[in-house]
């Protein structure tokens, strides 16, 4: 089995701040993998690493067996989406929904477009009626379930999701979990998936790495994290966090 | 509980627009006395706009209109602005969702809290610099000398809040109203700030109103909750019994959450009934 992601050193500094200290990380094909952290930890900066939007200062980054240079090429975005946390801020404000689905396919050339955009749109349960309307017309979930047909419309066999439903209500939550499920096992693609919420993890992942300040805490499969065999006492404070609150006294 | 701090009867909030009016809040009602309420819903649900409604924040081209709005006797639509202002921050508190955005970018913390405590009390200079400096303590502030020259941009979300937390509370208030206070808020740090929050609100013995979408976060800390859908009140509930919830939304919110150690693949999603919001 090859690794889908192989990432070995990676070193992340914004001028003098050190994002990311030598982080390494193997995720496997078809695998959904999860990286859990409170804010600052380097989570998402990792993942904005792969996609090239961070400055990477040394280590390797691997995709698919072909080592990522400096700048990613045309082939790169075809097998490796985002899907970005803030659904409002993430979609054009004043392009349609065809538009906005267009947009890659131009870029990488496809030809047969109108069918394509009509089946990703199916795909994320938005149907037809929604292709000639605006952002700001559509709710958040809505933006979400667009935003997730613009990775998919270039069969990526790769996505990233930078906490994909953490500005949504619980309920729609749910169905972009499920929507995010469904298409992993249709089309059998990898995640690596970023959330603060273990829960979500847990859902969602096999795999996961615990990451503070820069560093892999643990990595752990998401059955030991149900079975609480977790050896570090962050984790453990993370797990404790995730149950709710509890009143002392 | 003793007696009714504030009293909510068939509260309406209309927004009147270009398309026709908005009906954020039809007809809530309910009564809080010195315990925990939670108010829960979904983004739109009118549980923000009932908060505001209460503190008198509602944007002024909407329309209020209550049977009765109450805290502690005084009728809360009937009284002067001037006078509604003298209750804000003195006697009913509000805590919002970002301190990013709530706190003011060019003032030190200190200076803040400094600024609502003599907007309310008659205090000199040095004794309100005290003051606030316990406050900064008690709510677990390590180092309240250093947060208190600090301005909004240099301290952490969890920090912010907590500053906020501390402005709120100085004034010493019978009622407060909390929106959303930890969502922007990693998990752990969400913890802390609960815990001082409940502290705080125990030993003063006041009112709380806990607005929030996260259901189950709601219930483990409130004594009671109000359950809201399409600006109207669809249950309200013990906190205790909430796993005897009769209502399909509540039970819906309740079940729609992934849980650790609880595997269900595809989640259960809310199947919204057009007669819910009827």
């Amino acid at each position: 089995m090859t690794a889908a992601i192989a990432i070995d050193g990676l070193e992340v500094i914004f001028d003098r701040f050190r994002a990311l200290k030598g982080v390494s990380l193997e995720v496997r094909t078809g695998e959904s993998f999860g990286l859990v952290g409170e804010s600052g930890s380097g989570k998402s900066t990792l993942l904005r690493a792969i996609a090239g939007l961070a400055p990477v200062a040394s280590g390797s980054i691997t995709v698919n067996g072909k080592a990522l240079g400096a700048r990613r090429d045309k082939a790169f975005y075809r097998e490796v989406q985002m899907v970005f946390q803030d659904p409002y801020g993430s979609l054009h404000p004043r392009q349609t929904v065809d538009r906005l689905l267009q947009e890659p396919l131009a870029i990488h050339g496809f030809a047969d477009g109108e069918k394509r955009i009509e089946r990703a749109l199916d795909e994320v349960g938005l149907g037809n009626g929604f292709r000639f309307r605006y952002a700001h017309q559509l709710s958040g979930g809505q933006r979400q379930r667009v935003a997730i047909a613009r990775a998919l419309i270039l069969e990526p066999s790769i996505l990233l999701l930078d906490e994909p439903t953490s500005a949504l209500d619980a309920s729609v939550q749910a169905e972009v979990l499920n929507l995010l499920e469904e298409v992993r096992r249709r089309r059998k693609l990898t995640f690596l998936m970023v959330s603060h919420d273990l829960a979500i993890i847990t859902h969602m992942c096999e795999r996961l790495m615990v990451m503070q300040s820069g560093e892999a805490v643990e990595n752990l499969t998401a059955a030991q994290l149900v079975a609480h065999r977790v050896t570090e006492d962050y984790t453990r404070n993370l797990l404790r966090a995730s149950e709710g609150f509890v009143r002392t006294a | 509980m003793s007696g009714t701090l504030l009293e909510v009867d068939d509260l309406r909030v209309d927004f009147p627009t270009r398309t026709g009016l908005i009906q954020a809040v039809r007809g809530v009602s309910f009564a809080l006395g010195r315990e925990r309420l939670g108010i829960v819903g979904e983004s739109g649900s009118g549980k923000s706009q009932t908060g505001r409604a209460i503190m008198g924040l509602t944007p002024p081209q909407a329309r209020i209109s209550a049977r009765k709005l109450a805290f502690d006797g005084i009728d809360l639509l009937g009284i002067s602005p001037r006078q509604r202002r003298a209750l804000r921050g003195n006697r009913i508190a509000m805590i919002l969702q970002d301190p990013k955005y709530s706190l003011d970018p060019v003032m030190s913390i200190g200076r803040q809290i400094v600024e609502t405590l003599r907007t309310h009390e008659k205090v000199s200079k040095a004794e309100a610099r005290e003051r606030a400096l316990a406050m900064l303590e008690a709510v677990q502030i390590r180092d309240p000398k250093r947060v208190f020259d600090l301005h909004p941009h240099e301290v952490s979300g969890g920090m912010g809040q907590r500053a906020m937390i501390a402005m709120m509370l100085i004034a010493g208030p019978e009622m407060m109203i909390a929106d959303e206070p930890t969502s922007a808020l990693d998990v752990t740090v969400q913890l802390d700030v609960l815990g001082i929050l409940d502290k705080l609100v125990s030993d003063r013995g006041m009112g709380l109103i806990f607005i929030s979408h996260d259901l189950r976060l709601v219930s483990s800390f409130c004594d009671r909750v109000i359950v809201m859908y399409a600006g109207k009140v669809v249950e309200q509930l013990k906190a205790s019994e909430l796993g005897q919830a009769q209502h399909p939304y509540t039970r819906g919110l309740l079940n729609c959450m992934p849980r650790i150690g609880f595997e269900r693949h595809p989640l259960p999603v809310l199947d919204r009934k057009p007669e819910w919001a009827a």
